[in-house]
C-alpha cells in the first residue's frame, strides 16, 4: 500500500479478531482509518461489517460473551481502544455513534442533544443551549426544529429523527462517527439529506460508515472497504475499489454477481 | 379434483361462519358469568348494607352495638398499613427489578434468584404471616403495630412488584440503552435519564396491583395480632406521649379492613351482617379505585413515550 499520499491515520484496526461466545465473527482485521475522511464498509448481510464499526464504541460490551482480540488503535494518543484498561465508557465519549434506526429518546428534542452534554456533568444553561443550537445546526436539523425544541422527538418525521441522532452524537464533538447503515430505514429524499450532512460532516470528524448500499458508499466515501464472512477482502480509496477491483470477490460482489 | 362452484364455496363459508358465531357465544356467555358474578357480589354486599351508608359509619369506632359500629379505625389502619407497604416494597422491588434486568451477570446465580423470586409470589400469605410474627413483631421488637402489618404486606407483594418491573425494563428497546450508552453513559445514568421513566408506567401498575391484592390481605396480618376490636386511632405525628415524634404512628396498634369484616361476620346478632355488608361494599370501592388509578396513570405516562 502506498502510504505517502494517505492523510493522518486516525485509528487502525491491527489483527482484530472477535468472538460471539465461540463463534468468530471477525477474522484478522488490518485497516487505516484516516483522519478527516470517510470510510465505507461495504458487502453482504452477516459479513461483520456492523459487528466491526461496533467494536470502535466498544458496544459489545454491553452483551456477556462477547471478546475481543488484537487491537483497534486510534491517533493522536495512540490508544488501544479494545484494551481491557481503557473503560468503554471513555471510548464512546471520543467515539459517537448513529443508529441503524433512528432511535431518538422519548424526549424533548432538547433533551436529547442535551442528553450527552448532561452525562458530562454539564448543567449551565447557556453553555447547553449554544451546544444544542450548534449541533443542531452541524446535522442540518436547526431551521426545522428551532421553533419546537420543547416538543418530543417522536414527533419529527423519520428523516429528521436521524439528523437529530446525528445532532446527539455532535454534541459532546467526538473525534470519529460511526454511522450503522444511518440511511436503511429512510425513504430516498431524506437519504439524500443524511449523505450530503456526511459530506459536511468530515470537514469536523473522521467517519466510519457501514452500508447496503453501494451507490452510497460510491458516493459518500474517500475510503471503501469490502468485506466478507467475516474477513477484511479488499481496502483501498473508493474510486480504485470501484473502478478496478484487485480482488474477484469484490467485483463481484460491487456488479452484483453476489451478494 | 374440480374446481368448487360458487354455490360450494358459499357453502363451506356459511359452515365455517356457523362455528365462529357458535364460538363467539360460547365466549360471550363465559365472559358474562365471571362479570356477572362479581357484579351480584358487589350489588348484594351494597344493598345489604345501604342502611349504613352514613358518615357516621365512616366516622365511629367499633361497638357493640350494630348500628353504631363503624369502620373508622379500620380504614384509617388499612390505609396506614399500605403506605408503610409502599414505602418499604417499592424501593426495594424497583431496585430489585433493576439490579436483575440492567446490572446482574446472566449466570446460575441469577438464574436461581429468577426462579425464587416467582416461587415466593407462590408461597401462601399465611407463611409470610408466620415469618413476620417470629422476625417482625418478635425478633425486631416491633410488637403488634403498623409498621410490622406493613412490613409483611410488603414482603407479600415485593414478588408482584420486582417481576412488574422486570418486565416493564424489557419492554424498552435495546436501542434507546445503546443510544444512552453511545453517547457515553453510564449504566447508572442510563437507568437514572431513561430506564427508570420509561419503565415508570409498568412500575406503577404493578405497584398498584401488589397494594390491591395486599389491602385484602387478612391471614398474614391476623397471625401477626392485629386487634379485632380498637376503639382508638394510632396517634398523629407529635401528638402522642412525649417525646412524640413524627412517625409514633407505626408503632401503635391497629385493625384492617378486612379484619374488620371477619369479626362482623363472626358475631351471632344478624345486625352485624350488615355492617360486614357495608364495610365489603368499600372495601371493593377502595380496591376498584386503586385500579383505577394505575389505569388513569398508566395512560397518562405512556402518552409520551413513543419509540
Amino acid at each position: 500500500m502506498q502510504i505517502h499520499d494517505n492523510p493522518a491515520l486516525k485509528a487502525e484496526a491491527r489483527n482484530l479478531n472477535f468472538f460471539y461466545g465461540e463463534a468468530k465473527a471477525l477474522k484478522n482485521i488490518n485497516m487505516p482509518i484516516y483522519d478527516k475522511k470517510v470510510t465505507a464498509l461495504i458487502g453482504p448481510s452477516g459479513c461483520g461489517k456492523s459487528t466491526y464499526l461496533r467494536s470502535f464504541n466498544r458496544m459489545h460490551d454491553l452483551y456477556p460473551g462477547n471478546r475481543y482480540e488484537g487491537e483497534i488503535r486510534f491517533f493522536p494518543d495512540n490508544t488501544n481502544l479494545l484494551s481491557s484498561e481503557v473503560d468503554p465508557i471513555e471510548v464512546r465519549m471520543r467515539v459517537g455513534m448513529v443508529f441503524q434506526k433512528p432511535n431518538p429518546f422519548p424526549k424533548s428534542i432538547y433533551e436529547n442533544v442535551a442528553y450527552g452534554l448532561r452525562v458530562r456533568g454539564e448543567n449551565n444553561k447557556r453553555v447547553l443551549d449554544d451546544k444544542v443550537e450548534h449541533a443542531l445546526k452541524g446535522a442540518a436539523i436547526w431551521d426545522e426544529a428551532k421553533d419546537r425544541l420543547s416538543e418530543l422527538a417522536s414527533n419529527l418525521s423519520g428523516g429528521q429523527q436521524q439528523r437529530l441522532c446525528i445532532a446527539r452524537a455532535l454534541a459532546t464533538d467526538p473525534e470519529l462517527l460511526l454511522f450503522d447503515e444511518p440511511t436503511s430505514a429512510l425513504d430516498p429524499i431524506a437519504t439524500a439529506a443524511i449523505e450530503e450532512l456526511v459530506h459536511e460532516l468530515k470537514k469536523r470528524v473522521t467517519i466510519l460508515i457501514v452500508t447496503h448500499n453501494m451507490q452510497q458508499a460510491a458516493r459518500v466515501s474517500d475510503y471503501t472497504a469490502y468485506m466478507y464472512l467475516g474477513e477484511m477482502i479488499e481496502f483501498g480509496k473508493t474510486d480504485e475499489i470501484f473502478i478496478k477491483p484487485k480482488d474477484k470477490r469484490t467485483e463481484d460482489y460491487i456488479t452484483g454477481r453476489m451478494g | 379434483m374440480q374446481p368448487l362452484t360458487t354455490e360450494q364455496i358459499r357453502a363451506v363459508i356459511a359452515r365455517g361462519k356457523l362455528r365462529d358465531t357458535i364460538f363467539k357465544a360460547l365466549g360471550i356467555f363465559c365472559l358474562a358469568i365471571a362479570l356477572l358474578v362479581i357484579v351480584a357480589l358487589i350489588a348484594d354486599m351494597a344493598i345489604k348494607g345501604s342502611e349504613r351508608f352514613t358518615l357516621d359509619f365512616f366516622l365511629n369506632f367499633a361497638s357493640r352495638r350494630a348500628a353504631q359500629a363503624g369502620i373508622l379505625s379500620a380504614w384509617v389502619g388499612s390505609l396506614l398499613v399500605m403506605l408503610v407497604t409502599a414505602l418499604a416494597a417499592v424501593p426495594l422491588g424497583v431496585a430489585a427489578g433493576l439490579y436483575l434486568e440492567e446490572y446482574a451477570k446472566r449466570n446460575w446465580l441469577t438464574h436461581i434468584i429468577e426462579v425464587n423470586i416467582s416461587n415466593l409470589a407462590a408461597v401462601p400469605s399465611i407463611v409470610y404471616g408466620l415469618l413476620a410474627l417470629g422476625i417482625f413483631v418478635y425478633q425486631f421488637g416491633f410488637g403488634q403495630s403498623i409498621l410490622s402489618a406493613g412490613l409483611t404486606l410488603a414482603l407479600l407483594i415485593l414478588p408482584i412488584i420486582i417481576v412488574s418491573t422486570r418486565e416493564a425494563i424489557r419492554a424498552i428497546p435495546a436501542m434507546i440503552r445503546e443510544g444512552s450508552m453511545a453517547v457515553g453513559a453510564t449504566r447508572w445514568q442510563t437507568c437514572r435519564y431513561h430506564i427508570i421513566p420509561y419503565a415508570m408506567p409498568g412500575i406503577l401498575t404493578g405497584v398498584i396491583i401488589g397494594l390491591a391484592r395486599a389491602i385484602g390481605e387478612t391471614a398474614p396480618i391476623i397471625t401477626i395480632g392485629a386487634l379485632t376490636f380498637i376503639a382508638f386511632l394510632p396517634p398523629a405525628p407529635f401528638t402522642g406521649e412525649p417525646p412524640a415524634g413524627l412517625f409514633d404512628w407505626v408503632f401503635a396498634p391497629f385493625t384492617v379492613m378486612p379484619i374488620q369484616i371477619f369479626n362482623w361476620t363472626s358475631r351471632p346478632d344478624p345486625a352485624f351482617e350488615i355492617n360486614a355488608a357495608a364495610a365489603g361494599f368499600v372495601l371493593m370501592v377502595m380496591v376498584l379505585s386503586m385500579n383505577a388509578v394505575a389505569i388513569y396513570l398508566r395512560y397518562k405516562m405512556r402518552k409520551n413515550i413513543k419509540w
